[in-house]
């Protein structure tokens, strides 16, 4: 079964170039705001979207995203709001692959299987779930990949050749190569070195390597997109809403703020490999 | 005698928790108690993979995954190697002062007028609480990985102050986060560690307590995962730790045990802890956990108390299992898995999960968990305090509390020990706030 991901990355593959991934937080500055974001995408050039869950204690993002979550959730948002927003989207856009991705507890919380059933209903096509490693497979992953959701795992800087089979061996979609140990939002040190890992994970796999993590402008894009099949942008996108704000509230400027944004890196994966 | 006195006795073998019972035999006019393995033992988790029945695991980022199985492969190698168990026990006798004596409180006794209440003197150790046990055990396989910097989460300050010790002891660069709400509640430990040569870097998101100090110690783990060791103070997180710091609390129990044999040739009736993340809890709980005979009492931070939302850290009592920092276990969450701050006036307990064993002996109802509010700590406190001459810490005061609920239903021939965990040193600024004793 070809699936929507699949399609996306053989799609940019034709076009010679890598996929643009664009991360926005669910409902991030209110819920109409962020769906207005959410819908604007793919028209700016989103190839794929990750649209987070916010959580109230995301131990892996750094400050942007956390002040993202934060904003969300004051503004009331749900596991049942960021459902609703795929459902919502999917009624224009059958072809944008949508990526929920956040951490484990909000979805441990609103139960497993009604949370696979519901994402499959509303039109999600993979998941990236933070702090579950594969040691944990049997809590999601396994029955995520039987409903036919796309599992898609972060392989990092200490995830070695020894360990990468296991990390590889359920992964669906594509792999995120995460470029630094670190949060996000923080700043790659070596590009070169990114490269290379690229290259060593693609010996274990056939599956797309998408990088992200310290990617922020269009010239990372093109950079960074010629060693990989997709580069993924998130706390600068989140970063620019917090901008874009008035007393904490949406302004007229913010999704065309995200608009402008996500144009401009739409240039850079197109210059990539020119 | 075989010993169990001593503070490698939980680290011998293999696995430690192979689920040994000890029976007692009268021979010569000593008792002595002899390990057997036992099947059915409540000692014999975590499994494989880091589970106690559904709770634990390893529930991190995969930039921190090969590092918690190397940690894991590392616990194992030094708990099978004579020369670390026995630098182990050799700091405990020498840098910690161990055993801790085990005391009989004759006024509080008196006062309560039931069971005869004793009290294990962890608040005499070294650095002032139970916390310095955990940390020499970490800080040396933290020097045999070759991590040269050290990181440690703290709410009371207490494990935060412990870890700067040892890391001034072996003379390493250690930063602790901890909350900014618990920096200015906790201010003498804030400035110890300092003088101990530790960075302290106050966390200002969320509520500023412990809940948020250790995502911020997680965030710089996962940045510096090469060359830094996350030293963990209570029974919780991902596997290993919940079993590793369990282990080297454990030496708590079997002191209890062994002090209580020679003292009265039985076991107490009755065993007391306080409970946050659960250290000093599990350590004093894990050598009675297959003595049926012993009743085994947990206090959790009641706050203002169970029915007031979001007043109270009691995770067992009032929350449900969820997963956070690293395992599942009991949680304070709302509807949708968000986790709530939670409050208690002990910063100690202020944390909104609890260790994973404890949510399964919860579960399986070995152990009795009960809230007690902020006011019955600060009653527990004085008196104390004013009966004994030893000033609490306020999580200890928490035990105590729970104690004196217990110890008037028990028979005068029977006895029941508490676990002080802590001194009040660090308390008695904000204690003294409380009872109006600054306005003057």
């Amino acid at each position: 079964m070809t699936t929507r991901i699949d399609a996306r990355f053989a799609q940019c593959k034709a076009e010679n170039r890598p996929a643009l991934v664009t991360y926005v937080m669910g409902g991030d500055p209110d819920l109409a705001t962020g769906q207005a974001i959410l819908n604007a995408l793919p028209q700016a050039g989103a190839d794929i979207i990750e649209l987070g869950m916010p959580f109230s204690d995301p131990m892996a993002d750094g400050v942007a995203i956390q002040l993202g979550g934060q904003r969300a959730l004051a503004a009331g948002q749900t596991m049942l709001g960021v459902l609703g927003m795929v459902e919502e989207f999917r009624r224009k856009d059958e072809n944008t692959p949508i990526v929920l991705m956040g951490y484990y507890n909000p979805i441990y919380s609103f139960g497993v299987d009604r949370f696979i059933a519901a994402a499959k209903e509303a039109g999600v096509d993979g998941l990236i779930v933070v702090d579950l490693p594969a040691e944990e497979d049997a809590e999601l992953c396994i029955p995520a990949l039987k409903a036919g959701l796309n599992f898609i795992r972060l392989t990092t800087p200490t995830t070695d050749d020894r360990r990468l089979p296991v990390v590889l061996e359920n992964t669906s979609g594509f792999v995120y190569y995460v470029s630094m140990n670190g949060v996000t939002g923080s700043v790659i040190k070596s590009r070169g070195a990114v490269g290379e890992a690229v290259d060593r994970i693609k010996a274990h796999t056939d599956l797309p390597v998408a990088v992200g993590f310290g990617i922020k402008t269009a010239e990372d894009a093109a950079e960074i997109g010629k060693h990989s099949d997709g580069i993924v942008v998130g706390s600068v996108l989140v970063d620019a809403v917090a901008r874009s704000l008035e007393n904490g509230k949406a302004t007229d400027k913010t999704v065309a703020a995200i608009r402008d944004i996500v144009a401009d890196l739409a240039g850079g994966v197109r210059r990539a490999r020119n | 005698m075989v010993s169990l006195s001593n503070h490698a006795a939980g680290l011998a073998g293999p696995r430690p928790s192979t689920g040994r019972d000890e029976v007692l035999l009268g021979l010569r006019g000593r008792t002595i108690a002899l390990s057997i393995q036992k099947t059915n033992s409540l000692r014999n988790g975590p499994d494989e993979h880091g589970r106690f029945g559904i709770y634990g695991g390893r529930f991190v980022a995969e930039t921190l995954m090969p590092l918690i199985l190397d940690l894991e492969q590392e616990y194992r190698a030094a708990k099978a190697d004579e020369a670390y168990i026995a630098e182990l026990k050799d700091l405990a006798t020498h840098y910690v002062g161990r055993p801790s004596p085990l005391y009989f409180a004759q006024r509080t006794t008196e006062h309560l007028g039931g069971a005869k209440v004793y009290l294990k003197r962890e608040e005499l150790n070294h650095t002032g609480s139970h916390k310095i046990n955990n940390c020499l055990g970490q800080i040396l396989l933290a020097k045999r990985m070759g991590k040269t910097r050290i990181i440690a989460e703290t709410g009371a300050g207490q494990h935060g102050v412990a870890t700067a010790t040892v890391c001034a002891k072996f003379d390493l660069p250690c930063t602790i986060f901890m909350g900014a709400t618990d920096v200015e509640r906790q201010m003498p430990n804030v400035l110890r560690m300092k003088m101990l040569g530790a960075e302290v870097r106050p966390v200002t998101a969320g509520a500023g307590t412990l809940k948020d100090a250790m995502n911020e110690a997680l965030r710089d783990w996962v940045t510096n995962v090469e060359t830094t060791y996350y030293l963990i103070g209570t029974a919780a997180g991902p596997h290993p730790y919940p079993e590793m710091v369990r282990d080297f609390q454990s030496v708590i129990g079997t002191e209890i045990k062994e002090q209580f044999l020679a003292l009265d040739g039985k076991l107490p009736d009755a065993v007391v802890a306080c409970v946050g993340g659960g250290s000093n809890a599990i350590g004093t709980f894990h050598a009675f956990l297959d003595d049926a005979d012993v009743t085994l009492y947990g206090a959790e931070a009641g706050g203002h108390g169970i029915e007031v939302e979001n007043g109270h850290a009691a995770s067992m009592t009032g929350g449900r299992p969820g997963v956070l920092h690293g395992n599942r276990t009991y949680l304070l969450q709302d509807d949708d898995g968000q986790i709530l701050e939670g409050h208690s006036i002990s910063a100690g307990l202020d944390y909104p999960g609890v260790g994973p064993e404890h949510s399964y002996l919860h579960d399986s109802k070995r152990v009795t968990y009960a809230p007690v509010t902020d006011k019955e700590a600060l009653d527990a406190f004085q008196l104390l305090t004013r009966l004994e001459g030893i000033i609490p810490a306020l999580e200890s005061a928490h035990g105590l509390a729970q104690l004196m609920k217990i110890a008037p239903t028990m028979g005068k021939d029977q006895s029941i020990v508490l676990c002080l965990s802590g001194r009040g040193d660090k308390d008695v600024e904000s204690v003294g706030k409380y009872l109006g004793m600054l306005n003057s």
